[in-house]
């Protein structure tokens, strides 16, 4: 007779002094676990009440500036900081931990059009509208300088001056060119006080620019003729574009995908492009109520985010037709200019009431040192969340945002109209010969046309 | 049921992390009996020893998975599709990881009991058992007896490291199980039918002659449930925390213990019984009547979701497999009947006495008449159940309750003399979970499991027959309501018949045409009749629902006046 029995002793399965840890024995068995999946779906409705309880996106604005913020520009090695740029000519450097002002630039007459800071960090490029295009020495050792004494203002290292005012500027991703938008599109070099090149196409100015971070030789561009314009360096005329319904106000490149960008339209909605493939658009971003101003997108390149005319700041995934997160506050009046910070956890918004806003990108992160079982705690819940999220109890907790009354009444007033509208097509449709009525696809409908 | 993200992070690391300080302890592999594992075969070529641990596996991997893999083959949006397919991937990817575990990984191995030659395991007696087992396990063999205390019944805590028994004279005992220590030990001098542990050893409910009461690991009386009357079988829930309770008069009881809230209250109407169990699978609570019927209930119903006859006369007795689709039920004819849950059809049927039944967790079941235990297993892993052991006690000891011991292969019996304990190898879980049950709780990890398990409790309204079908979506019914055209369509069709009935020709001046006339008028309104009358029903309902509003929109004072719509 072959006979045994489970005998465990008790030194194996407990700690031995009180200074080593807690002996854990794990079995994945299912039936010594059940209702597995009910335990799931509770957990999931404590995690969606806990984000919302934890959810404090606001940590602080910025005070300084004297009129509306219109721009803002990152450095690419430097975390902490960012550049802005107000409309009666003061730049100022920020240091955002502290949130007060490092350095002041002071030399612009009108308002500052357009901020950019060169790859390697140690060139401030700033235009405006007194057609001029100043130059700034922003290397670490002025940065790291921080005495925090608000008279602490630069020289410009050079300022060139042109021909007519100009609207913005974006540097070279991995180069010294740097590009100004206004009545054409000018390409300029750090030591030549003419631009090197020059692109005209339409007769109408071109209100933004942003350079690809993959491809340093191409840029887009929007116009006042509602088109979107890709250019290349390397070829004297203009690639191609496209002619939307509405103007687009401002374009960000996917850093992680450097063939699509993203384009803020004034018709509330934002639109991905292909570069390559123009005719159609690959997702339609719709939620923002008034004209979106600005777009930024995260250096994961997974999320970007927007500033309206609306006075609210929202989150989009970047396939995601509708926004993950509104930010708003009764202060910020029409936000001009958003940046995602280089390390994906906070948003910038510069609006109207002079203020630059520090938010947090996902609105109840814990900041600071996260422990790493916090931190896997956090993921678990993060995922269970997201596993029963189409389920209604928990879908209404984690969709619920409050939105300010009129942005509320004007989203509801916008989807009447556009229900309407839908609803008098399907009847069109359904009156008419089968065949003869074809609706467009919305990520079709706005463009006009492609032009090569 | 599909496995978690946050397990396959932590099976990876826990894998890579005890690869680094792996040691097995020395025990020889032995199986439980008669080839249950294909690994006991002798190999008959290395192709097929191959194949044979592939199957084994491949059905550890399906036990992991916990249900098929979703059919992507009508999802039309690309997007979907292709997040759902990485979902997919990534399960089976953390099924084939815990399988892994399952087979290397885990630090103690099962018992069993082999025969060797002539010898048949049935016929072992526990003396020789004890023989062969090493001291600490011997020790677990004893019979208590305490003979003028009454019939015994026992309880066991989940991690089954504390016991509490109560005589029907009145004697409660809390007992370590690991020490064989006696806790504490209370005379109610009142007569005790029935004690159950609540989610941890600190708290037990006895049924006592009036009332249920609870009590505290020190003894002391912290409540009088004075709403469930003479009650004479508790039960536990372990995860939504309630009692549930049948008394004399055949009420079924659901409360909350940790707000003390009575959650449900039903009259089941089927008499008085004290055969009631938990199925631990669902948490639906199953009685036995002495109809022969079984009923099963759930607290947000006052009618049960499941009424089987399962015996010609009263069922003595019901157990259920911890997997949730095996029953095991017992009546006056002697016969023991297996069903499967899932189609509610008999298994199985074994001529054998039963007063009282219990599944292990490896799913043995015991028998006790009398004073007599038969154990039965299924070898092959199909559910065909035979003997596995017998022991028979002292004449005049009269089993009570029998009851496997969670994580040790240990049978507790109660009986009309006291308590006893066996050894039934093989009918324990070998390796537990620390964070579902860990025999070696210290007070600290005690406290922490008992907030996680309250910030875990469920909500009485999972309960249900199928619990995989929290989550899931309802399927859109196919039939649907006739559109207006449809109904015009209908009450036209209806009319041209009625117009075009022909009249019975009448003769002798009875054949006026204005008769004629009012009387094909009058059929075609009874063919339209039904039709206007579906047509006043609806609107009447719309405006049912549109009333009900501006009733919620009373001013405060009238508020007691308003009618509440029972729910």
């Amino acid at each position: 007779m072959k006979v045994k029995v489970i005998s465990r002793s008790t030194g194996e399965f407990t700690r031995e002094r009180s200074q080593d840890l807690q002996r854990v024995f794990r079995n994945f068995d299912p039936t010594l676990r059940s209702q597995e999946k009910a335990v799931e779906y509770v957990r999931a409705l404590n995690a969606a009440k806990l984000d919302k309880i934890f959810a404090r996106p606001f940590i602080g604005a910025m005070d300084g500036h004297r009129d509306s913020i219109k721009c803002m520009a990152k450095n690419p090695n430097y975390l902490k900081a960012i550049f802005s740029g107000s409309d009666d000519g003061d730049i100022r450097l920020w240091d955002m931990a502290s949130r007060r002002t490092v350095c002041q630039f002071p030399g612009h007459q009108g308002a500052v059009q357009g901020l950019t800071v060169s790859t390697d960090g140690s060139i401030l490029v700033s235009c405006g509208s007194d057609c001029t295009v100043r130059l700034w020495n922003v290397s670490d050792a002025n940065v790291a300088d921080s005495d925090y004494l608000s008279d602490n203002s630069a020289k410009p290292q050079a300022v060139y001056v042109w021909k007519n005012a100009f609207r913005a500027v974006d540097h070279q991703w991995d180069g010294d060119l740097f590009a100004t938008a206004g009545a054409q599109v000018d390409v300029w070099n750090h030591n030549r006080s003419q631009p090197v090149n020059t692109f005209d196409w339409g007769s109408d100015t071109t209100i933004s620019i942003r350079f690809n971070p993959g491809e340093p030789n191409i840029l887009a561009t929007s116009a006042n003729d509602r088109s979107i314009t890709l250019y290349d360096l390397r070829m004297s005329s203009p690639a191609r574009k496209v002619i939307m319904r509405t103007k687009t106000n401002s374009i960000a490149w996917n850093p992680m995908e450097p063939m699509n960008f993203t384009a803020a339209n004034e018709d509330c909605n934002c639109y991905s492009y292909d570069a390559r493939k123009l005719e159609e658009a690959k997702c339609v971003h719709k939620d923002h109520v008034s004209a979106v101003m600005d777009i930024d997108f995260s250096p994961t390149g997974r999320e970007f985010v927007t500033g309206s005319y609306d006075r609210t700041v929202r989150i989009f995934q970047y396939n995601g037709g509708h926004s993950r997160e509104i930010y708003h506050t009764k202060r910020m009046q029409r936000v001009f200019c958003v940046k995602y910070s280089c390390d994906a956890s906070y948003v910038i918004s510069g609006s109207d009431d002079t203020n630059l806003r520090l938010w947090k990108a996902k609105a109840s992160e814990q900041l600071g040192v996260v422990l790493p079982r916090e931190r896997k705690k956090h993921e678990y819940l993060e995922a269970v969340k997201n596993r029963y999220k189409h389920l209604p109890e928990v879908k209404r907790i984690v969709r619920h945002r409050h939105l300010p009354k009129p942005v509320y009444k004007a989203a509801n007033l916008r989807r009447t109209m556009i229900e309407a509208e839908r609803r008098k097509e399907q009847r069109r449709k359904a009156h008419s010969a089968p065949g003869s009525i074809m609706t467009e696809p919305v990520r079709k409908r706005r463009i006009i046309k492609e032009v090569e | 049921m599909k496995f978690p993200m946050k397990w396959a992070v932590s099976l990876h690391r826990q894998f890579a992390a005890s690869i680094l300080k792996f040691q097995q302890p020395n025990f020889t592999r032995l199986r439980l009996s008669r080839g249950l594992s294909s690994k006991a075969k002798p190999p008959v070529t290395m192709g097929a020893k191959k194949e044979n641990s592939d199957d084994e596996m491949d059905e550890k991997v399906k036990k992991y998975l916990r249900g098929d893999a979703a059919n992507l083959e009508g999802v039309k949006d690309k997007k979907l599709k292709g997040q759902l397919a990485v979902r997919e991937d990534l399960y089976g990817k953390s099924a084939k990881t815990a399988a892994k575990i399952e087979k290397w990984l885990l630090p103690s191995e099962g018992g069993y009991l082999e025969a060797e030659g002539i010898e048949k395991t049935w016929r072992i007696k526990q003396e020789s058992i004890a023989r062969e087992v090493d001291i600490l396990s011997s020790r677990n063999q004893y019979d208590i007896v305490l003979p003028e205390l009454g019939p015994y019944t026992l309880d066991f805590t989940s991690n089954g490291r504390y016991m509490a028994a109560a005589g029907r004279k009145g004697h409660l005992a809390i007992v370590d199980m690991k020490t064989l220590n006696l806790i504490k030990e209370i005379q109610v001098r009142e007569t005790v039918r029935d004690v159950a542990y609540l989610h941890n050893e600190l708290f037990f409910a006895a049924a006592q002659k009036k009332y249920p009461y609870i009590y505290n690991r020190e003894g002391t009386e912290l409540h009088c449930l004075k709403e469930h009357g003479p009650v004479l079988r508790l039960q536990f829930l372990k995860n939504h925390f309630l009692l549930a309770s049948i008394n004399k008069f055949g009420q079924l009881r659901y409360q909350d213990v940790t707000m003390g809230e009575m959650i449900g209250n039903f009259r089941t109407g089927l008499g008085r019984t004290d055969v009631m169990q938990v199925n631990p699978f669902n948490g639906v609570v199953a009685l036995g009547h002495s109809s022969g019927t079984v009923t099963m209930w759930k607290p947000t119903s006052s009618v049960p979701l499941v009424k089987m006859l399962c015996h010609p006369g009263p069922v003595s007795s019901l157990a259920f497999h911890p997997n949730g689709h095996l029953m095991a039920t017992s009546g006056r004819e002697n016969k023991i009947k297996i069903w499967d849950l899932r189609k509610f059809e008999v298994i199985q049927t074994l001529p054998c006495h039963a007063k009282t039944l219990n599944f292990s967790q490896k799913g043995l079941l015991a028998a006790g008449t009398g004073s007599f235990i038969q154990i039965l297993a299924d070898f092959s892993g199909s559910q065909n159940y035979s003997s596995y052991m017998t022991h028979s006690m002292a004449k005049g000891y009269q089993v009570g309750k029998v009851l496997f011991r969670p994580y040790e292969d240990i049978l507790g019996i109660g009986h009309s003399m006291g308590w006893s304990s066996i050894l039934i190898p093989g009918s324990g879980e070998p390796n537990f979970d620390s964070w579902v049950a860990n025999p070696f709780e210290t007070s600290k990890q005690r406290r922490e499991k008992e907030v996680h398990s309250l910030l875990d409790k469920l909500p009485p309204e999972t309960i249900m027959l199928d619990p995989t079908k929290v989550g899931t979506v309802r399927v859109p019914q196919k039939k649907e309501k006739p559109t207006k055209k449809d109904i015009e369509a209908e009450m036209e069709a209806a009319i041209e018949t009625a117009k075009g009935t022909e009249f019975k020709k009448k003769t002798k001046g009875r054949n006026k045409p204005s008769k004629r006339a009012t009387k094909r008028r009058e059929m075609i309104d009874k063919a339209k009749r039904p039709f206007l009358e579906q047509q006043t029903q609806e609107r009447e309902t719309s405006r049912k629902k549109q009333k009900t509003n501006p009733e919620t929109e009373m001013p405060k004072s009238l508020q007691r006046f308003v009618r509440q719509k029972a729910t």
